[in-house]
C-alpha cells in the first residue's frame, strides 16, 4: 500500500471483478449448453427452433448454474444497498 | 436575498448538468443491447432510466465526498460551484455533439477544480487526492475492465461451441438484459450522487444547511428524477459510437462487457473511487471485441475516444475557469445570472446544430460508415 495506489484494492477489484464479471457470463454459458444438451444439436445443429433440449441432467445443472448467476446478482444489488 | 437567487440558479444548473449526464451515459448501459436487438432502442432507454431512478434512491453514501475529497469546502462559493457545473455541461454537449462517449464525471470534476483554481487558485485544490482518487483509477480501470470482458468473452464463446443456434440467442439476449440492467443501477447510484453531493456542497457554502448535513430529500428526488429523464431521452449519438462504431457486437459479447462493467463499477464504487462509467464500459466492450476470434476492433475509434477521455479534464477545467472569471467580473448576481443565460444559448445552438445530422432511435444502427451521424439522415432508414 503506497499513498497514489491502493494495491490492496486494486488486486480485490481484479479478483472479485473477474469473479463476477467474467465468472458468472461464463456460468451462465455453462447453463446453456446444459439446457441445450439431449437436443442432439450439439452436434449438428439438426433442431434449430428448440430452446430446452429434454435431458433431465441437462436441465438440473442447468437450473443450478442459472441460480448461481442469479445469487451473484442478488448479492451485487445487496452489497449497493448495505454501503448506505 | 440575492444569494438565494444564486442558490436557485446553481440548483437548475446542477440539474440540467445531471440531465445531460443521464442522457451522455445511456450508452454506457445500453448500447450493446441496441446493438444487438436484445431490446428495442425505445425499450433499452426506458428501462435504463427506471433502474437509473431507483438506483439513485438505493445508496446514499458517497453524496458528499466528491466535491469535498477534491477542492477545499471551505473556500468554495455558489459563484465557483455554479462555474464548475457551467463547464462539465458544456464539454458533455461538445462531446455528445461530436458523439465521443467521455466522462461526463471528469467533466463535473474538471469543471469543478478549473473554477476553484480561478478563484482561489491552486491552494484551493487537493492535488493528491485528484491523482489518487481520480487521475490513477481513470487510467487503470478501462485496462481492467478491458480484460475482464475479454476473458468473459473468450470463455463464453468457448463453453458454447457448437450449440443450437435458438438457445444461444434468446439466452444470451437475456443475459445482455440482466446484465446491462446491473450496469444502469450501478450508474444511478454512482452519477447522480455526484449532483446530489454539488448541490448539498451550495446548499453548505450558502449556509442553508449545516456543514455536516446529508442531502435534504428534495434534492435526492430531484437528481434522481433528472438523470433517469436525460437517460430516457437517451444520447443516441454516444449509443451509436458505442454499439456501432468500436466493435461490431453480437449477443454473447454484450453480456460479457456488460458484466464485466458492473463488476468493475460496483467494487470500485465500493472503494470509494468516483471513476467514470463510461471508461469502464468503453473498455468493457473493446475487451468483448479482443476476447472473440475474428471479431474487428476499431481501434482508431477507440484513440480517438482516449485523447477526449485525456482532454476532459483540462478542457472542462479550462471552462469552468472562464465561466468564474466572466461571473465574477461582471460581478454578483448579474454575473451569475448572464453566464446561466450564456450557457443555456449554449446549450440551446447545439441541440439546434445536431437536429442537422440527428441520430435518433430510428438510425441508430445503421451500419457504421466512418462518421457518427449515418450517411442517410435525409430519409431515415426503417430499422
Amino acid at each position: 500500500m503506497n499513498s497514489w495506489i491502493n494495491l490492496s484494492a486494486l488486486w480485490r477489484i481484479i479478483v472479485v471483478g473477474l469473479l463476477a464479471g467474467a465468472g458468472l457470463p461464463a456460468i451462465f454459458a455453462f447453463g446453456l449448453r446444459a439446457l441445450a444438451s439431449g437436443s442432439g444439436a450439439a452436434a449438428v445443429g439438426t433442431d434449430q427452433d428448440r430452446v430446452v433440449g429434454g435431458s433431465r441432467t441437462g436441465m438440473t445443472i442447468a437450473a443450478l448454474c442459472f441460480a448461481v448467476v442469479l445469487a451473484g446478482i442478488g448479492y451485487g444489488i445487496y452489497f449497493i444497498v448495505k454501503a448506505s | 436575498m440575492s444569494n438565494d437567487f444564486i442558490l436557485v440558479l446553481v440548483v437548475i444548473t446542477a440539474l440540467a448538468f445531471d440531465f445531460t449526464n443521464g442522457f451522455h451515459d445511456t450508452g454506457n448501459a445500453m448500447a450493446t443491447s441496441i446493438a444487438t436487438g436484445a431490446l428495442p432502442p425505445k425499450v433499452a432507454v426506458g428501462l435504463s432510466g427506471v433502474l437509473n431512478l431507483v438506483g439513485a434512491f438505493l445508496s446514499l453514501s458517497v453524496a458528499a465526498t466528491i466535491a469535498s475529497g477534491l477542492v477545499n469546502t471551505k473556500v468554495i462559493t455558489l459563484t465557483v460551484v455554479f462555474a464548475g457545473l457551467a463547464g462539465g455541461i458544456l464539454w458533455n454537449l461538445t462531446t455528445w455533439f461530436l458523439g465521443i462517449p467521455s466522462s461526463s464525471s471528469h467533466a463535473l470534476i474538471g469543471g469543478v477544480i478549473g473554477s476553484t483554481l480561478a478563484a482561489v487558485g491552486e491552494h484551493g485544490v487537493k492535488w493528491h487526492g485528484l491523482v489518487q482518487k481520480v487521475i490513477i483509477p481513470a487510467l487503470l480501470s478501462p485496462i481492467i475492465a478491458l480484460c475482464i470482458a475479454a476473458i468473459g468473452t473468450y470463455l463464453v464463446y468457448r463453453l458454447t461451441q457448437g450449440i443450437n443456434g435458438k438457445t444461444r440467442t434468446h439466452g444470451f439476449r437475456i443475459g445482455q438484459i440482466g446484465s446491462a440492467s446491473m450496469v444502469s443501477l450501478a450508474h444511478g447510484t454512482n452519477d447522480a450522487q455526484k449532483t446530489m453531493g454539488i448541490i448539498t456542497l451550495a446548499l453548505i457554502s450558502n449556509h442553508t444547511v449545516a456543514s455536516n448535513a446529508k442531502a435534504p430529500f428534495w434534492v435526492i428526488l430531484s437528481c434522481a428524477l433528472a438523470i433517469s429523464l436525460g437517460t430516457y431521452i437517451g444520447g443516441w449519438r454516444v449509443i451509436r459510437t458505442l454499439g456501432k462504431g468500436l466493435v461490431e457486437i453480437d449477443a454473447p459479447q454484450g453480456m460479457a462487457a456488460e458484466s464485466s462493467s458492473a463488476a468493475v463499477i460496483l467494487l470500485s464504487s465500493h472503494f470509494g473511487y468516483s471513476l467514470s462509467t463510461t471508461h469502464v464500459a468503453t473498455g468493457s466492450i473493446l475487451g468483448s471485441g479482443v476476447g472473440k476470434k475474428g471479431a474487428e476492433v476499431r481501434w482508431s475509434v477507440a484513440g480517438r475516444m482516449a485523447t477526449a477521455w485525456v482532454i476532459t479534464l483540462p478542457a472542462a477545467g479550462a471552462v469552468g475557469a472562464l465561466t468564474y472569471y466572466a461571473a465574477h467580473g461582471i460581478g454578483g448576481s448579474v454575473g451569475v445570472l448572464i453566464m446561466f443565460l450564456v450557457v443555456t444559448a449554449g446549450g440551446v445552438a447545439f441541440y439546434w446544430q445536431s437536429r442537422k445530422t440527428a441520430v435518433t432511435s430510428k438510425n441508430v444502427n445503421d451500419e457504421w460508415a466512418g462518421t457518427v451521424s449515418p450517411p442517410s439522415t435525409k430519409t431515415p432508414v426503417a430499422v
